[in-house]
């Protein structure tokens, strides 16, 4: 019989405390999948039920043609049973055997002989280039090394997931980078399905086939990675590829936001529901309202100033109603500019400062929601 | 204000230091009452040797089935979250607060010849347990495996849970996390837990007494024959409890310089 469908192919289903998890995953053989979303959207929440150390209150999983878990059939693996690898951003490898002796442990329970598990150890810790720490104690080496050989122990079994929640959280960035760049190698060679929890844009960006974004529990937008930098869909999806996105219903030349506001862009043949987006470095700030070409001015008040190189990112809210002769319409919520350091200095731009933004229409993409 | 501060906690010293008075002064009068150069010559009495020996064997005997029952128990209750745990830590536990002579009668009513266990066993296999030195070891196990379960079960629950966790989508069992996972790593508790369990065996006398009887060679332990030897022959007494205290000094102390803090 052959198996139908992807790979992996799940609804999770789960109630805990005041939070709900809804969400449904599918992945080919050989995919990496970022999940990206906010604190508390759910991400680690879905790792912990694929491995079955959470209980699921409905759905399914489904590896390789084998159900691991139905709630509506009562059958379930237990953990040990079901094959995934995980790696959480606290190595938690075993303190009191060496990086060898951690990575055997999987084959070992998994009923290799003591000659193959050590073996096995040593082609994963030299795949992920610790060979030479086989004998030292897990407290006898550095942050970014324990974090290889987690990997190594969790790869040892064959896993048919592999579990990592935020793998290079605790390093620091040089070591990320580093460590990014193994990781990058041995998983292209890995067959099954990783599903990778991460919050930071640039792994999700290097490592992942398939982006996944989590809000409040359920699945937001999913697609390539330059699918959702190009045409983000989800609020936070956006935050994290840099874009102002925002949604409203499509009207002659431009977005009407649900406040009222209207987003200028050039004309476009899209009715009913889409999103306008611009890049943060298409807006301009002023002191002084702008004359001329610019259709979008927004006055706002500025939240935050973040220096990056010779970038300043400046994140503003805009003000809503009253002022300087946009009385009828709304605001568009928060928004991010890029500008120069020198123009920082020269608008002398402090928190809680109001200055005007603009936004040229040719620059406003309009796609549908 | 320092010197305020001094004053201030004078009162406080004074208790503390009536306290350890309270506890110290007659460790000091057993070391300074002991008649040293005689002290072969009393331990050389027919009632020490006998009573020491049965002491080190049976607390030894007493220690291991402490770790052994105790040890899988600790880990049940330290990762249970049934309220079933709950009951049984209580049933565990109560002997930590029985007086022992009670526990000994416990003991009989339930293993003695007409115990509810006792009796059906001495009619099935013709064994009797009361007054034998198995019976010494039940004793001494009744009153300090609820000190073992106790340090053992605290060590337990402060293991990670997520070391479980790993272990088993590694593909371990319950028994390999147990033995290969929770038992390493609350190693420390463990060797903290057996001490505790054998200095509170070695002294055992109550349950002892009255469940195993008071028997030279059989069942007379070093603190039964230290209450013996009183009446008989108080030097010998004296003498046997200066061994027992340098013992149990000289056990704790190794242990504190190998596991305990």
């Amino acid at each position: 019989m052959t198996a139908p469908g992807p790979y992996l192919n799940a609804r999770l289903a789960l109630r805990r405390g005041g939070f709900d998890l809804d969400v449904g995953l599918q992945a080919e053989a050989g995919e990496v999948v970022a999940i990206l979303g906010p604190n508390g959207s759910g991400k680690t929440t879905t790792l912990l039920a694929l491995a079955g150390l959470l209980p699921l209150d409905d759905g399914f999983v489904r590896v390789d043609g084998v159900t691991w878990a139905d709630a509506a059939a009562g059958q379930i693996l237990e953990v040990r049973e079901r094959h995934t690898g995980i790696v959480l951003a606290d190595h938690l490898l075993f303190p009191h055997l060496t990086a060898a002796g951690n990575v055997a442990f999987g084959p070992r329970s998994r009923g290799a002989s003591r000659a193959e598990s050590a073996a096995r150890a040593q082609r994963e810790l030299e795949a992920l280039g610790v060979s030479d720490l086989a004998q030292r104690r897990p407290a006898e080496v550095s942050h970014g090394q324990a974090q290889r050989i987690a990997l190594a122990r969790a790869l040892a079994t064959d896993p048919a997931l592999l579990l990592l929640d935020e793998p290079l959280a605790a390093l620091d960035p040089a070591t990320r980078a580093e460590v990014r760049g193994v990781l990058g190698r041995r998983l292209a060679a890995y067959p099954g399905v990783t599903l990778l929890v991460t919050h930071d844009p640039l792994d999700a960006l290097t490592l992942a086939d398939r982006l996944v974004f989590v809000d409040g529990g359920r699945v937001g937008q999913v697609g390539t990675p330059h699918e959702v930098v190009t045409r983000p869909r989800d609020p936070y999806a956006a935050r994290v590829v840099g874009l102002n996105v925002y949604a409203g219903e499509g009207v002659s030349a431009g977005v009407r936001l649900a406040g009222g506001a209207v987003v200028a862009s050039q004309s476009h043949e899209y009715a009913g529901p889409v999103w306008a987006a611009f890049a943060p470095r298409a807006v301009a700030l002023y002191r002084e309202r702008p004359g001329g070409s610019p259709r979008n001015s927004w006055q706002t008040r500025v939240v935050a100033v973040d220096v990056v190189g010779q970038t300043a990112r400046v994140r503003a809210d805009t003000m809503i109603a009253g002022l300087g002769g946009l009385g009828e319409l709304g605001g568009l919520g928060e928004l991010v500019a890029e500008v120069t350091i020198a123009a920082v200095v020269e608008l002398g731009l402090r928190v809680g400062d109001v200055v005007w933004a603009s936004v040229k229409a040719s620059e406003v993409t309009v796609y549908p929601r | 204000m320092t010197a305020r501060s001094q004053r201030g906690r004078l009162p406080l010293v004074a208790l503390a230091t009536l306290g350890v008075a309270l506890v110290g002064l007659p460790l000091v009068a057993l070391l300074l009452r002991v008649d040293w150069p005689g002290l072969p010559a009393r331990l050389a009495s027919p009632l020490v040797w006998p009573a020491v020996r049965l002491s080190l064997v049976t607390t030894a005997v007493t220690t291991l089935l402490a770790v052994v029952l105790g040890t899988p128990l600790a880990w049940l209750l330290a990762r249970s979250r049934s309220r079933w745990a709950g009951w049984v830590r209580a049933v565990v536990t109560v002997p930590l607060v029985l007086p022992p002579v009670v526990g000994g009668v416990a003991l009989l009513m339930a293993y003695g010849r007409n115990g509810i266990v006792g009796m059906p066993v001495a009619h099935l296999f013709g064994l009797s347990v009361p007054f034998t030195p198995v019976a010494v070891v039940v004793a001494q196990t009744f009153v300090s495996l609820p000190f073992y379960v106790v340090a053992v079960e605290g060590a337990m629950r402060s293991v990670d849970g997520r070391y479980d966790q790993v272990a088993a989508t590694l593909g371990a069992g319950p028994l390999r996390v147990f033995t290969r996972v929770a038992v390493p790593l609350a190693w420390p508790g463990i060797a903290a837990g057996a001490a505790l369990a054998w200095a509170r065996a070695l002294g055992e006398f109550g349950a002892t007494i009255t469940f195993a009887g008071n028997f030279t060679g059989t069942t007379q332990t070093a603190p039964l024959a230290v209450y013996v030897a009183l009446d008989s022959d108080p030097e010998v007494a004296l003498a046997l409890s200066v061994v027992l205290l340098v013992v149990c000094v000289a056990v704790l102390g190794l242990l504190r310089g190998r596991w305990l803090r």
